[in-house]
């Protein structure tokens, strides 16, 4: 509007609300937000007045009563005398469980399979780009229930290792087995355990925690040597030879831990109906993070190829101009680049492993939704509750995901001066 | 002061929405057919035929009520539903009564607000294994490979009956009948559990049914019946009395051929009661005298229909038992139509 109409002071009338620039777009917010608080303040209403209908009250008093249902896979003490609120941390173990998984084999898959498609191989690239195409346009729960097929109807079942000529046999020196209920795998077994840490809720390993912290501090001290190497190096102009030191930091304290704990391998064995000893991987979790892998990691690969893409060929002629390897080209100023351009639509990613694995329910996972939102919900009848419980807490993994990946996404991104 | 308007007419519509459950009849009238949860496929009690017309023994009794409250059996509109959605469906009033082999037990029909309408099969937890395991108890289930179905009173039944006898299992959860069936023969579980009918009515569908058996052990008491929303008395006494026309009538020997000849008056009052040429029990209930008459003509009395769908004469071939009427020692047993 080019000219500004001429108000007077005293002259304000109610159509001016709507017809005057200065009040309309607060007059529409107002409007807006009325709509919107009424429509809020209906769902709340109608809810309640039709729980009071139905004579059902609100209450969490459910989550302390004995679950009495079984979970064949638990991270945690769990038992059927256990409260429905241990049912329910189990289920979100496994999601966390899952979902952590998923979210690094889904990241290794999308940067390998990402960086091979923008090979100058030609078999290489197109391979990638039917697996990109495949996988990322059909749907996840398809991908699921197909590998979940594949695994209980195409592999033996234990009995078929049974017997003085099996019809089937362990894999690695019989140390894993490939079944139609899942794959077992050696356990690790110390037989000076350090016993368990008592958190209230749950047990923590004393022997995990002791091999992370002497992992942890490998890493610092490795860490320590490089610096020191490159100080040499800045100072002298020759890098001191380090790969033998970073190998000595690495093996000498974890032998020492092993011998000092009396670590072993526990392998599998028939015994009853089922392999006993060892790490028992279910179906279920075997078809949900393979599927979640290979799903995932085609759209991340997008991402990686987008991201690398992003980055002007002149970025890498100049590195090359100033003699960096094709190898020190790629760590040193490809990718610290392209992680800029990554980073945020990972973040999506994660977040869609986190909630996907809520699909779980179709094969039999355990997680947070077949235990609360499944068998919990079904067998008190608190369906309100349960499904507010459940939103809540993915609602929280998802933003403490996202705090994570945003803050790491920060400490990337370009520092400006 | 249209804010308050608008916000009153929001009200009223919620109000409104509130109470409209209330009288299941009448909505099932205006509608015209009568909504019936059933399972997603047990042979013999809930199952499309080869026309997709909906079968057994489940639904029979969905039958009969559709045709007491609409005079016609077929106006049955069914809602398949898993162990996991039936109560929810009911619940909100998706479906208005569920006749889908659910145990009647103490917090379903108090705590999760439903009426039961009565027992149409009494049923126990069973267990059924490949022979070719070996094992001819239950008490040799040791460290099994158990497929279940979520959401249903057998998987309590099992880790109950389990602990109890202090053994081990490695339970597979499931979510339907179809599914467990494809697991159990797969070999992904030992042994498939659930109430020993649905377990018979599983075998008679397997292409080798005699290399499984049923192991004796019947661990629980589940008596199966139809239910519905508490709050609408009713509607339940209905149901109820639909049930109990249909067991009254095998007692007294009313079966879909004779009834058009009975229903012109007989000798013995309960049964022309039962059939309205006497009495007004039909308008007690909201509904018209021949109610009953024509709900036990929809697919005969419950003798019948057990014979007709989970009898012995049929693949799943189920012995009367615990479901013969008292006067042949079974639980069968109506009140009075008086």
């Amino acid at each position: 509007m080019a000219t500004m109409p001429d108000v007077r002071k005293d002259g304000f009338r109610l159509s001016m609300l709507l017809y005057d620039t200065r009040y309309r777009s607060i007059t529409l917010q107002v409007i807006f937000l009325v709509l919107f608080a009424a429509a809020a303040w209906w769902l709340i209403h109608n809810t309640v007045e039709n729980l009071k209908a139905l004579g059902k009250d609100f209450s969490f008093g459910f989550l302390t009563v004995r679950s009495g249902y079984d979970i064949n896979q638990r991270l945690i003490e769990y038992s059927s005398d256990s409260p429905h609120w241990r049912a329910f941390l189990v289920g979100l173990l496994n999601t966390l469980l899952l979902a952590a998984l998923s979210c690094v084999t889904a990241t290794v898959v999308g940067v390998l399979a990402g960086v091979l498609r923008l090979s100058k191989n030609w078999l290489v690239a197109r391979l990638m780009t039917v697996y990109v195409e495949t996988f990322r346009n059909i749907p996840l729960l398809i991908w699921i229930l197909l590998i979940f097929a594949i695994m209980t109807e195409s592999m033996p079942a234990p009995n078929a290792f049974r017997g003085e000529n099996p019809a089937s046999s362990m894999l690695l020196f019989d140390s894993i087995a490939v079944t139609n209920r899942g794959v077992y795998v050696p356990e690790p077994l110390f037989t000076r355990s350090l016993g368990n840490l008592d958190l209230g809720v749950f047990l923590v390993s004393w022997d995990l925690l002791v091999i992370i912290a002497v992992l942890l501090a490998c890493v610092l001290a490795n860490r320590a040597l490089r610096k020191n190497a490159e100080t040499v190096q800045n100072a002298t102009g020759v890098r001191p030879v380090t790969w033998w030191k970073s190998l000595l930091i690495f093996l000498v304290p974890l032998a020492a831990l092993k011998f000092a704990l009396g670590f072993h391998l526990g392998l599998p064995e028939l015994k009853g109906f089922n392999f006993a000893g060892g790490t028992h991987l279910r179906n279920s979790l075997i078809a949900m993070w393979f599927a979640l892998t290979v799903y995932t990691g085609a759209f991340i690969a997008e991402t990686v190829r987008a991201g690398i893409l992003a980055i002007s060929r002149g970025q890498s002629e100049a590195a090359a101009a100033l003699g960096l390897r094709p190898g020190r080209i790629m760590s040193l100023v490809i990718l610290p680049q392209a992680l800029r351009v990554i980073i945020p639509p990972m973040i999506s990613q994660y977040l869609n492993i986190t909630k996907n694995t809520s699909l779980a329910l179709a094969v039999g996972y355990m997680d947070i939704r077949s235990t609360l939102g499944g068998i919990t919900i079904n067998q008190t009848g608190r369906e309100l509750e349960g499904m507010l419980l459940m939103m809540l807490t993915y609602l929280v993994i998802s933003l403490v995901i996202s705090m994570a990946m945003n803050l790491y996404n920060s400490s990337v991104k370009l520092k400006e001066r | 002061m249209k804010k308050s308007v608008f916000l009153g007419t929001l009200s009223l519509t919620a109000l409104v929405a509130g109470f409209a459950s209330a009288a299941t009849l009448d909505d099932v009238k205006a509608r015209g057919t009568l909504n019936c949860g059933v399972s997603t496929g047990v042979n013999g009690f809930s199952a499309p035929d080869s026309n997709g017309v909906w079968q057994g023994f489940d639904v029979a009794i969905c039958r009969a009520v559709a045709a007491a409250v609409l005079g016609d059996p077929m106006k049955v509109n069914f809602i398949t539903t898993t162990g996991q959605t039936r109560f929810s469906a009911l619940a909100s009033g998706e479906i208005d009564m569920l006749a889908r082999n659910t145990t009647w037990t103490f917090s379903r029909d108090t705590d999760l607000k439903f009426t039961f309408a009565g027992v149409n099969y009494y049923d126990g937890q069973g267990f059924m294994v490949k022979k070719e395991l070996g094992v001819s108890s239950a008490k040799e289930l040791d460290g099994a490979t158990v497929c279940i179905q979520t959401g249903t009173t057998t998987e309590l039944n099992l880790a109950d009956y389990f602990k109890s006898n202090n053994m081990k299992y490695e339970p597979v959860p499931i979510e339907t009948n179809a599914e467990a069936q494809q697991q159990y023969l797969a070999g992904a579980c030992d042994v498939y559990t659930t109430d020993a009918s649905g377990l018979a009515a599983t075998r008679a569908t397997f292409a080798d049914a005699e290399n499984h058996i049923v192991l004796p052990e019947i661990i629980s008491k589940e008596p199966l019946g139809p239910l519905v929303r508490q709050g609408d008395d009713q509607w339940a006494d209905i149901a109820r009395w639909t049930l109990n026309a249909l067991i009254a009538a095998e007692e007294y020997g009313v079966t879909s051929a004779n009834i058009e000849e009975l229903a012109k008056g007989t000798e013995n009052p309960e049964i022309n009661r039962l059939l309205g040429t006497e009495g007004e029990l039909g308008a007690m209930i909201g509904l018209d005298k021949d109610w009953a008459k024509r709900a036990i003509k929809a697919g005969g009395n419950y003798g019948e229909i057990f014979a007709a769908t989970i009898g012995e004469a049929t693949p799943i071939g189920l012995a009367r038992g615990l479901n013969a009427q008292w006067t042949q020692g079974g639980l069968m047993y109506s009140p009075p139509f008086r």
